[in-house]
């Protein structure tokens, strides 16, 4: 059965703050400054939001941190914890929630000031305790035996890997609020020092600070709104596992399920997106994802990222901002891909503005390939 | 301090007696790992253990690089043990990179940071 919130909703406004490094700012700071935002570019004003969507990677109970912080009593809040991927499902409850009438101005809300503050992921998560005495580097071990074992099964190169920071690099150098846009080639990547085999650092995300906000209203009322309005079409979430030795098949995702359910509710195909905008938080990521969502065959993947062809000019543009690897990484990145789909189809990307983008797809990845959630966003004329 | 009669403590105690015990659900036959009070697979919650071979392959593995002075590489890897279920791991007595996917290993019960743990070794030809 697939769902009746097929364009229900519509974000009117997106925001960001302290893009690479905020000196000097706490993660809720930079959350604070995100919203801020979003609100300026709906025309709205914080005491308007009465749901509220948030979670952060400090505390136990972030989303009522946030809520004390803006110094507002939402009448609705959901601070479900699924990792980076929990801000593509806020839009699935905040598209109910409106629909239901328990808010009226929802703000879907992030930030993180992990590299000013660590250097390093800042995780309040403890190592599962079967997992523990071997000691794996979170995350980054779970998604190099992901690698591993889809160049086991499928003769997935190194050389592929790097293709998908080439091309998130050649993205990024168009985008002036990219932290990263120097030349990157696949030598670099494959020369760079080895991390986690057979990931080197250049596969891996960027540690920045940053913060992201959304705001969203029920369909009837988007158009009254300064931005155009962008419609969530269709979004859906299926989870796996939570550690990954606990992953059944370390070569396909529950994005399989997500990306299959968000198709049927939005009503169209993976031949009718435009622009993808993916959680690569290691170029494995991309290719497993593209593979799941249906753009390629599983097994493909390696193939479909080769030599530029998810580059700019090539024959899907995906990750368009420059993604995880290259534009932004402050602990969790789902908040961006929906952000990026969302400015994408408004016309007012901050890097390459792709030409008339109708239908753009947002997919969250949360916690090691276990939380995976796809958002199918549209335009007035994809309604 | 687990009073034993948990499965993690039955697990442990297992471990302290080197010995490796696996949870099977009565009800469908199949293992499953991390211990459980229930089966993963059926929901059933009667629970029986027994003792593993100690016989699997690697189903995937990677390199954890680090610097000499903080000691050196390591490998951490899943092995899929024959009773049919897998558990992430280290295989030892052999360099970090020479473990190899499908490798047979053979376990061992060892201390790891004061606390006993499964751990593999290549098997004999």
């Amino acid at each position: 059965m697939t769902n009746n919130l097929r364009g229900k909703s519509a974000i009117v406004g997106t925001g960001h703050a302290g893009f690479g490094e905020a000196h000097g700012f706490t993660a809720y700071d930079v959350m604070a400054q995100s919203a801020l935002a979003a609100l300026k570019d709906a025309g709205l004003r914080l005491s308007d939001v009465d749901g509220l969507f948030c979670t952060m990677m400090e505390d136990s109970m972030p989303a009522l941190m946030a809520a004390e912080y803006l110094g507002i009593q939402p009448r609705f809040l959901d601070g479900t914890m699924t990792g980076g991927s929990s801000f593509v499902n806020y839009l699935t409850s905040a598209t109910m929630a409106l629909e239901a009438g328990l808010c009226d101005v929802a703000l879907i809300v992030y930030g993180s000031n992990q590299r000013t503050a660590s250097g390093k992921l800042v995780t309040a998560s403890r190592p599962p305790a079967y997992e523990a005495p071997y000691n794996p580097r979170y995350p980054i071990s779970a998604y190099a035996m992901a690698a591993a074992r889809h160049m086991h099964e499928y003769g997935t190169t190194r050389e592929q890997l790097a293709d998908v920071a080439v091309a998130a690099r050649a993205w990024a150098q168009h985008n002036p609020e990219a932290f990263e846009r120097g030349p990157l080639s696949r030598e670099d990547v494959l020369g760079a020092r080895m991390v986690g085999d057979p990931l080197t650092v250049r596969d891996c995300c960027l540690v920045t600070d940053g913060g992201g906000a959304i705001v969203m209203v029920r369909a009837e009322r988007a158009k009254d709104f300064p931005k155009p309005p962008v419609y969530v079409l269709g979004s859906a979430a299926e989870s796996s596992h939570r550690q990954i030795s606990q992953m059944q098949d370390f070569t396909v995702t529950a994005a399989r399920d997500s990306g299959r359910r968000a198709f049927a509710a939005a009503g169209v195909s993976p031949k009718d997106i435009q622009a993808v905008e993916l959680y690569d938080a290691f170029t494995i990521n991309t290719i497993l994802f593209l593979e799941d969502l249906g753009f390629c065959a599983k097994g493909d993947g390696g193939a479909f990222v080769e030599g530029g062809r998810i580059a700019p000019g090539g024959v899907l543009p995906v990750n368009t901002n420059g993604g995880g690897l290259s534009c932004v990484h402050p602990g969790m990145y789902g908040i961006f891909t929906v952000i990026e789909a969302a400015r994408q189809i408004r016309g007012d990307a901050p890097g390459l503005q792709l030409d008339n983008i109708d239908l753009a797809l947002a997919h969250g990845n949360g916690g090691v390939l276990s939380s995976q959630v796809t958002a199918i966003l549209g335009s007035q004329n994809a309604l | 301090m687990l009073d034993g009669k948990g499965p993690d403590a039955i697990f442990r105690n297992g471990l302290v007696n080197q010995e490796i015990l696996l949870p099977k659900c009565d009800g469908c036959g199949r293992y499953h790992f991390f211990p459980r009070v229930m089966c993963p697979h059926c929901h059933g919650d009667a629970i029986s253990w027994h003792r593993a071979s100690g016989k699997g392959r690697v189903h995937t593995t990677t390199v954890v690089r680090r610097k000499p002075e903080r000691g050196g590489d390591y490998n951490v890897c899943m092995v899929e043990l024959e009773e049919g279920v897998r558990m992430m791991s280290r295989v030892d007595g052999i360099a970090p990179d020479g473990v190899k996917i499908d490798m047979a290993v053979t376990a061992f019960v060892a201390d790891a940071d004061g606390t006993p743990a499964v751990f593999f070794k290549p098997s004999e030809v």
